[in-house]
């Protein structure tokens, strides 16, 4: 069964450690939220787990794949999909070509097919369209279809953000903030086509997100990092009445003693 | 020869809706009935297809146990569903009754308890949710199909549910032939639609209209505009609105055509591109709507383009001006309208969508003549038409060659008009519905002899065409005992592009005041284009700037309006008035006993003298929560108007608050 494990994951950065010692355990199907104030980590797990940085110790794997030192496209290939804080999309081209260019890795086609445009390549573009067809009905993007992503409202970006992501179609979809910066009916949207993601497609979810209402209403397990450590885990009721989060929340920091690790200044550096 | 409108079929009259459909599936099988986008492809159906799937459905219900006289109701966006569920009901002598899908809860509560509705059809998730918080009050409601399976799966274990594709299968193993032998018995004056009456006072009431009354008013339609089959049309409004009732099902099977439904109701002005259809009919702010998209990208676009357009504009208008008052061209304007027609508006035309259009419709409120002229000045035939829906929404209807700005028309073929010694309009015809479900008082009121009080003031012009001036319980005095229509003000209000809203008092008062909503897309841009930062509309509509503008656009407004009419004050609302929370019926009319009640304390200052007025403006959102903000409220006199009374001090107006 495909599960992420992260078994006592540290990143270093120089001197600083943006992660020390970090495990979770990700069960397939279910919506796994990582929370803690900014500086915390967050990011720079997601990016351990997508490829993008990879960690000075422990191990990342999903299901029977080794992903610790996987390079991102590696990683794309075992069905990890990803939707970025930062949009990262071609802001020139439409949404329909954004998510026809994530569909691209599924493409099995060489040289001479793609010249004759005959066969194998005109049948994979076209089940390519049918399925971003599906992923736009689904992310109901139909009204935007045909224009370019840098013309549309943020809110409709991220919505966009995450299609790319799915067009992947991934097994295990990571969110970095996707509800950063929406209003209270944009949040809504993303809330239920995250729970269809999860319950209609079967894809497992890790969020990050610093809603905590959302996060507490959606995740099936939680997980709270602060200064690179873990601090809490467990069931959104659980994990909320952890004195240690709200004191990472509330900060109490004056009579907090300072992280075990080297640097305090890791903050500044992660997320 | 046959009568223009009426093919093959003769006189559709003589049968019910799926008796008609099924004698066109007959005809022509292969004729493409209606076309529906999905995943951005546009599917067709012909009408034998239609035809099977109005069997399965008809077979489906009937083994779910609904039988003659049973209501089904249906909740959905424009989707073929919507027409095969209404025609498979009426198929077993059921009545299908439609239900706005912009209803909250409670609406949906009451409209399916009062209609006794033992079926619902239910587009997706979202109003799957609004039966299942009400589903304890329902006893009668056996069954809820829903058409989009999209978060349904949690529901996998109910058997309140059943899938629109599990009804059809149903529909499948049945044995015997349940639409052959249940539709004969049909009769054409059976009832077979409740269609709600927007209600902008009280409940919502059914109109039981029969297959008569629809097929009529379609072939009337029909024979008079002489559509063709084949012709297309877009229906992209609420299918539970008697307008879009009778274009989609009466006028498309009685005069065979087809009708296309968009591919979400974001989409609708794209798939218009798409489609180019040969007819429309739209509410007011839909034409309003694509006017000020137009005026918009113009003030946005660079100054030879933008003195191009208007120069074209204005020849193209002036010839269409002068074809209206009867006139032949000379030559010289006959060469303008040419170099406008293929210069400007055919190329805008085409980028519209509306370049195939031979017949466009507004309806349901005023139009301002301004709108008019300017889809006249485009080419755009676009006429008023005016009814109720106890009267399938259309009686009057402009002739080719004979629209005014000013009337709404001459009655259709088989209708008969006259203005009754109150000044209300009355109309008799084949379409009149056979009155309101279970309320007896209202449709002895409202149907006498078999003339329908429309409750509307109207006069008749000389040649025989038809004004409507207002509701005639709108119809307000002042304090000098001068009548005035507060409608006729508000459309003259809203002929600027800047005022989205408004709600004009005055009844019993000395002077006449307005409550106004920005529209926040040309207001906005208005205002970024002046660099004037602004947050949300509450900001936005309290800004000085936007009030001078505001107060210019009334003066405007003022100057075509009689003395006892002019708007001396008027206040920009902090909010948009909204149908969610009652401010507006769900067809975008007015509530004013609603309104006057809310907003109590700005009426007060509007009359009271004050400069401005200290509120509290609570803001509803949709998860119930509500938000109170103290707010100023500024009274604006309009310029040339008389000065308000000698004011008392801001603070004593605010302490009064």
């Amino acid at each position: 069964m495909p599960q992420l494990h992260v078994e006592q994951v540290t990143l270093q950065f120089g001197g600083l450690n943006a992660l020390t010692d970090v495990s979770l355990t990700v069960p397939e199907g279910e919506i796994v939220s990582i929370i803690g104030p900014n500086g915390a980590g967050k990011t720079s797990l997601l990016n351990c787990i997508s490829g993008f940085y990879h960690p000075t110790r422990g191990r990342i794997a999903f299901g029977e794949h080794d992903l610790t030192r996987a390079a991102p496209n590696v990683v794309t290939g075992y069905g990890v999909a990803r939707a970025f804080q930062n949009l990262e999309l071609f802001r020139g081209l439409s949404v329909v070509e954004n998510l026809l260019l994530a569909r691209h890795t599924h493409l099995r086609y060489g040289l001479l097919d793609s010249l004759l445009f005959y066969g194998r390549a005109s049948r994979q573009e076209a089940e390519g369209r049918a399925y971003v067809e599906r992923v736009i009905d689904f992310m109901e993007l139909e009204a935007h279809r045909h224009h370019p992503v840098g013309t549309l409202a943020y809110g409709i970006q991220k919505r966009v953000e995450v299609a790319r992501a799915l067009t992947l179609a991934p097994r295990l979809l990571l969110l970095d903030e996707p509800m950063a910066g929406m209003n209270v009916e944009e949040k809504e949207d993303m809330v239920r086509f995250i729970l269809d993601i999860q319950r209609e497609q079967g894809v497992t979810v890790v969020l990050i997100e610093h809603d905590l209402g959302v996060v507490m209403d959606i995740s099936d397990r939680v997980y709270v990092l602060d200064f690179g450590q873990l601090i809490a885990s467990g069931r959104p009721e659980e994990v909320s009445a952890d004195p240690r989060v709200i004191e990472a929340y509330t900060g109490v920091a004056e009579t907090r003693p300072p992280p075990a690790v080297a640097g305090a200044g890791a903050a500044g550096v992660s997320a | 020869m046959r009568t223009p409108g009426r093919d093959v079929m003769g006189d559709v009259t003589r049968w019910t809706l799926p008796q008609l459909l099924a004698e066109r599936a007959r005809l022509s099988p292969h004729a493409v009935a209606l076309r529906h986008k999905e995943y951005g492809i546009w599917n067709e159906t012909t009408y034998a297809g239609y035809l099977e799937r109005v069997r399965e459905v008809a077979a489906g219900l009937h083994a779910l146990g609904v039988r003659r006289g049973d209501k089904v109701a249906i909740i959905a966006e424009n989707v073929p569903a919507w027409v095969f569920m209404e025609l498979g009901a009426q198929a077993l002598g059921a009545v299908s009754v439609g239900v706005y899908q912009s209803s909250v809860a409670s609406e949906i509560r009451y409209v399916v308890d009062y209609t006794d509705a033992v079926v619902v059809l239910a587009e997706d998730e979202e109003q799957v949710d609004k039966l299942l918080e009400h589903r304890h009050e329902l006893p009668q409601l056996r069954r809820v199909i829903y058409e989009d399976g999209r978060g349904m799966a949690k529901h996998a274990g109910d058997d309140w549910f059943l899938s629109f594709g599990e009804l059809l299968e149903l529909g499948r193993q049945q044995a015997t032939d349940v639409f052959g032998t249940e539709a004969a018995q049909g009769q054409p004056d059976d009832v077979c639609h409740f269609s709600l009456t927007s209600g902008t006072t009280g409940q919502p009431k059914a109109a039981m209209l029969t297959h008569r009354n629809l097929l009529h008013m379609g072939q009337a339609l029909a024979e008079v505009e002489g559509f063709r089959p084949g012709s297309d049309y877009l229906s992209f409004l609420p299918m539970a609105w008697i307008g879009e009732q009778m274009m989609t099902v009466a006028v498309a099977l009685a005069g065979g055509v087809t009708v296309n439904f968009p591919e979400s109701s974001d989409t609708a002005m794209q798939d218009l591109v798409e489609i180019g259809p040969h007819f429309m009919f739209a509410p007011p702010r839909i034409w309003e709507g694509i006017q000020s998209q137009m005026f918009i990208r113009m003030q946005e676009s660079y100054g030879p383009n933008r003195a191009l357009y208007r120069k074209l504009l204005a020849w193209s208008t002036d010839a269409a001006d002068a074809s209206l008052r009867g006139q032949k061209p000379g030559a010289l304007a006959g060469l303008k309208r040419w170099v406008a027609y293929w210069g400007l508006t055919r190329p805008l035309l085409d980028q519209l969508g509306l370049l195939r259009l031979t017949h466009a419709y507004t309806g349901g409120a005023a139009l301002g003549p301004d709108v008019f002229r300017f889809y006249h000045g485009l080419g755009v035939n676009l006429k008023q038409i005016y009814g109720q829906t106890e009267n399938i929404g259309i009686a009057y209807v402009h002739r080719d060659g004979d629209v005014r700005f000013d009337t709404v028309g001459k009655p259709l073929p088989g209708g008969e008009c006259r203005i009754d010694e109150n000044g209300e309009i009355v109309s008799r015809s084949p379409a009149v519905c056979r009155g309101y479900y279970k309320k007896p008082e209202a449709t002895a009121e409202t149907i006498r002899d078999g003339w329908l009080h429309s409750g509307d003031a109207g006069r008749m012009t000389a040649d025989g065409h038809l004004q409507v001036i207002d509701r005639l319980s709108d119809v307000m005095t002042t304090s000098r005992g001068e009548r005035f229509s507060p409608q006729y003000i508000e459309n003259r209000l809203k002929f600027s592009p800047y005022v989205k809203e408004a709600v004009v008092l005055g009844d019993g008062q000395g002077e006449v005041t307005a409550i106004l909503n920005l529209d926040p897309l040309t207001a906005g841009q208005w205002a970024e284009k002046r660099q004037l930062a602004y947050t949300t509309y509450l900001d936005l509509s309290s800004r000085p700037e936007l009030a001078e503008l505001i107060a210019g656009e009334v003066r405007q407004a003022n100057e075509r309006l009689e003395p006892h009419e002019r708007v001396t004050r008027f206040v920009l609302l902090y909010k948009l008035l909204d149908a969610d929370d009652d401010e507006l019926t769900r067809t975008g009319k007015v509530r004013r006993k609603v309104i006057g009640e809310k907003y109590a304390p700005i009426v007060e200052a509007l009359y009271d003298g004050s400069r401005e007025r200290q509120v509290e403006a609570v803001f509803k959102y949709q998860d119930g929560q509500e938000q109170r903000v103290p707010t100023r409220v500024v009274i604006h006199s309009v310029p040339g108007m008389a000065p308000p009374v000698p004011a008392p001090t801001a603070s004593a107006a605010r302490a009064g608050a």
